[in-house]
């Protein structure tokens, strides 16, 4: 998803101490020199001010919090839900403090007020969800919100019951004193909303929480997704509203040269046909209509700018730069050339991680509405809303406060909701102009389109070497990543700092090991297919490259992979407490494992949380089953335990279908995958079991929907390793097994 | 042309074509959303209903074929087995997005109606036309079991 920082950055508990690695200034003018209009419109968005700026602290109910008369109390969150857990963390904090009851909590998505909502882990520089930082942006915020507006609420009802304040107390949803009176939230709501906004609040202690750290807390919205009731953007019911189905360029880069849909036409219920810059739109009453229609236009393309490689071609160009020296270095420490040249033993191997899709259960869709008022209104997925915002204003020729984002949750996203284009969200709002706002209308992508429609992890080819010195100690490593940029031609290109862009080499340039001369450098490369960050960004590939050449270096050195580890760990007391965890609830080289089954292990650290993984597996008649992941992590604070398992589960699992299976190919430039039958995520029967471990801890909360899928694919590996003697270098392993 | 479907114990007049998928006919005709589109080849799951009992997948199910069968969506189900395996789902929180899980809850009930005590191969076997990108696949089994255990108590 979205990169966590610029550079390594530690999450701090206050918001002042998240300090920006860069100001906001440098941000804007550094994303403004790509030159592109989004990034001025973006510059013109952070420059928004929240309207508490002017005068004293702003009211909780008018930025974070909002009480209904009927008690209803709706957690406005600037993060998104993906399926992560967002909105129920951020509920969380604000019911801890301001002691609701979780009966009368739901929660909003809301966008359009940068100082408000501006990502702190991002140094406030734009509002959006990414990099595991929901958390880390949201703790003191809500926790504050939620405090201040029970001060606010207490002081409500010391006014009115004219008892002191200090006397009423707050829980599960009501007001109370000693006395006996109570109140509901809101009987006061309206009384505590023209109270001072409080400016020093205490907030709980740790050891008053009844809700952070809970094991017993279920997600607030967790019922609606048992009975069909939770709506997603393609469930959204607006009167006479059309949908589009998308025909888009076969190849990534070409573009329409003309189309004929006049049988198309004929079929009651069209709407219309147009061209709109991505595509072909099929306008019709219903997805059934459109889906008819679409199969009788044809279209003719224009490839003259078209990306025409296969995917062998690609990697074939990869592996040759690999052996080149890299166009630019993340990480030089001593000499790691020398040192390897010097060296007794060499070790060499060359990693190939294939494009993945995101694959998300909802394909993607969009729908805009100009209502009666004019207003615009964009429903979606809007991971970035802000920019999404400025991108409809900029195709409709609308401005900005005519547009109103709609935040709607989606049928997950792990990455792929956050464009830097707006892809879906453009193509909602030009065919909603093309049409002459004439009615509602949603654009729902086929899992065709949205498997065929780019922005995959990109693929990659990784050269490592290391040198071992005669008495068998690591002295050289070198890593040499070759592939595309995600931010590259982005918004976010700003991010790209002295040629790296930090997305393609996190996790391996500030690999933790003690290794006296390490040398990690980048080239990136230029090919069409558009590329983005998929859950756990550049971890995906690092994390496998580094924790499998470990391994065999630790062979190479006779080395036991967990010990080896912690005496390389001894300056990262995290991933050390990690792996020690790891591996005593594992019963890792003390249990006694079934015949044929192997420990592999691995420890990585993304988005400022530390985990480490031991794959138990089998290889039975070349086919790679993993009976169980022992995993211990280290989030800092742990805000709900049960979410933090939950998804440490979900990325083991998206990790290990992706390593096992997923594999995004192209022919001649053309996409070859188009279904769930083609790319194929991981299914319950190939499901290990999980055993998630949390290290105590108070240091302030990281995120999690990430940093528990980067170790699967080493733990995996490593036992593959032992189970046969292969070590798979070309990945998923349905390919890298055989070859 | 004018299709008679009765889902969830009500007939629902629908003007659409004989070969549209029943999906789309529960979906945009009748209006009945918990029922979801993930594929629309069979692949996925998130469409799944019942026919008669029966769990299939409505993308590839078409109206006219229908047309006479009991259809149940997981806004209908509310037999004990049902109820049994929504609140296990809920109580275990198994649901990270949700947007598969109308499909997983339908195929689960089925099971359970037929082997009212799975295993883990049964579970495997059953529910594995059921994806679930958050692979929440771990507690999909959980919940099975557990709602199997309420039930036999
Ligand atoms: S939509 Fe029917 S199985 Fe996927
Ligand atoms: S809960 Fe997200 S696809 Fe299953």
């Amino acid at each position: 998803m979205l990169p966590k920082k610029l550079q390594a950055m530690n999450f701090a508990a206050s918001e002042s101490s998240v300090a920006p690695t860069l100001s906001r200034r440098g941000f804007l003018i550094s994303a403004a020199a790509t030159a592109t209009g989004l990034a001025i419109g973006y510059q013109v968005l952070g420059a928004k001010a929240s309207a508490g700026a002017a005068g004293g602290p702003l009211s909780p109910f008018a930025s974070y919090v909002e009480i209904s008369e009927d008690g209803v109390v709706t957690v406005l969150s600037s993060q998104f839900e993906m399926g992560q857990g967002a909105y129920h963390g951020l509920a969380t904090l604000v019911v801890e403090e301001l002691g609701a009851n979780w009966d009368q909590v739901t929660v909003r998505g809301v966008s359009a007020n940068n100082d408000l909502y501006g990502n702190l882990a991002w140094g406030g520089v734009a509002q959006g969800s990414g990099g595991s930082t929901s958390m880390a942006t949201s703790w003191d915020r809500y926790r504050k919100a939620g405090a201040a507006a029970r001060e606010m609420l207490i002081a409500a009802a010391a006014q009115s019951w004219g008892v002191p304040a200090a006397e009423i107390s707050v829980k599960e949803g009501v007001v109370s004193h000693a006395s006996g009176r109570s109140a509901g939230f809101g009987a006061l709501v309206k009384a505590a909303a023209s109270q001072p906004v409080p400016t020093d609040i205490a907030l709980k202690a740790p050891s008053e929480w009844t809700e952070i750290g809970s094991e017993s807390t279920k997600r607030y919205d967790r019922v609606g997704k048992t009975n069909g009731a939770q709506d997603f953007t393609i469930d959204v019911k607006l009167p006479g509203m059309l949908t589009a189905v998308m025909i888009h360029p076969p190849k990534f880069g070409a573009t329409v040269a003309g189309f004929d849909a006049a049988e198309a036409k004929q079929i009651a219920g069209v709407h219309d046909v147009i061209a709109i810059p991505r595509g072909v739109a099929v306008v019709a009453k219903d997805m059934w209509t459109a889906l008819k229609a679409r199969d009788l236009v044809t279209v003719s393309w224009d490839e003259s700018q078209a990306e025409t490689r296969g995917i062998d071609e690609i990697f074939t160009e990869y592996r040759a730069l690999a052996e080149q020296a890299p166009t630019a270095m993340a990480r030089n420490d001593g000499d790691a050339a020398a040192a390897i040249g010097a060296a007794e033993t060499v070790l060499e191997a060359t990693y190939e991680f294939p494009f993945l899709a995101h694959a998300a259960l909802e394909p993607l869709n969009a729908i805009a509405h100009r209502d009666a008022d004019g207003v615009l209104n964009i429903y979606g997925g809007h991971q970035i809303p802000d920019l999404y915002h400025y991108i409809v204003s900029q195709v409709t020729e609308t401005p900005m406060e005519q547009i109103r984002m709609v935040i709607m949750k989606t049928g997950g996203g792990f990455g792929r909701r956050a464009v830097g284009d707006g892809d879906v969200v453009a193509e909602a709002a030009m065919i909603a102009r093309a049409i002459g706002y004439a009615a509602p209308v949603k654009v729902q992508w086929t899992r065709e389109n949205d498997m065929r429609g780019g922005r995959y992890r990109p693929a990659y080819v990784h050269k490592m070497r290391a040198g071992l010195d005669k008495d068998g100690k690591l002295v050289g490593f070198e890593n040499h990543i070759v592939g595309q940029s995600i931010v590259a031609g982005t918004p976010f290109e700003g991010l790209i700092q002295n040629g790296i862009d930090q997305t393609s080499v996190e996790g391996a340039s500030n690999q933790p090991y003690a290794i006296p001369n390490v040398a990690v450098g980048l080239t990136t490369t230029d090919v069409k297919v558009p590329v983005l960050w998929w859950r756990a960004v550049g971890s995906t590939h690092t994390a496998y490259a580094v924790e499998t050449f470990m391994d065999e270096i630790i062979e190479a050195t006779g080395g036991d992979p967990v010990q080896y580890r912690l005496d390389l760990l001894k300056d990262h007391p995290r991933h050390a407490g990690v792996l020690k965890l790891a591996a005593e609830k594992a019963g890792y080289g003390k249990k006694a494992l079934p015949e044929g089954h192997y420990h592999g292990v691995s420890v990585h650290e993304s988005f400022a949380s530390y985990v480490a993984e031991i794959a138990e597996v089998s290889v039975e008649g070349g086919e790679v089953v993993v009976h169980k992941v022992t995993a211990a992590v280290d989030v800092g604070t742990a805000i709900n335990p049960d979410t933090i398992k939950a998804q440490v589960e979900g990325g083991v699992g998206f990790g290990l279908g992706s390593v096992l299976q997923e594999d995004l190919t192209l022919t001649q430039g053309a996409v070859d995958q188009g279904n769930y039958d083609s790319y194929m995520p991981l299914r319950i029967d190939q499901m290990p079991e999980i055993d998630v471990h949390i290290v105590e801890s108070d240091a302030p909360p990281t995120g999690i929907g990430e940093p528990g899928l980067p170790p699967i694919g080493p733990a995996v590996a490593n036992a593959v390793y032992r189970a046969t003697g292969t070590r798979v270098r070309i990945l998923p392993f349905a390919k890298g097994m055989v070859a | 042309m004018e299709h008679v479907l009765k889902i969830n114990g009500q007939e629902h007049r629908v003007d659409v074509d004989p070969d549209q998928p029943l999906l789309w006919a529960i979906r945009d005709a009748v209006g009945l959303t918990g029922t979801k589109y993930g594929c629309g080849v069979a692949q996925c799951g998130a469409c799944t209903v019942h026919l008669n009992g029966v769990p299939v997948r409505s993308c590839q199910t078409f109206v006219e074929d229908a047309v006479g069968a009991e259809i149940t969506t997981i806004e209908g189900i509310g037999d004990k087995v049902a109820t049994a395996v929504q609140e296990a789902w809920a109580d275990l929180d198994v649901p990270q997005c949700g947007y598969c899980q109308s499909g997983q809850i339908m195929s689960a009930a089925a099971l359970l109606s037929e082997t009212p005590k799975p295993t883990d191969a049964d579970i495997d076997s059953a529910m594995s036309g059921n994806l679930c990108r958050c692979a929440t696949y771990q507690r999909i089994r959980g919940a099975i079991h557990e709602a199997a255990k309420r039930l036999e108590a």
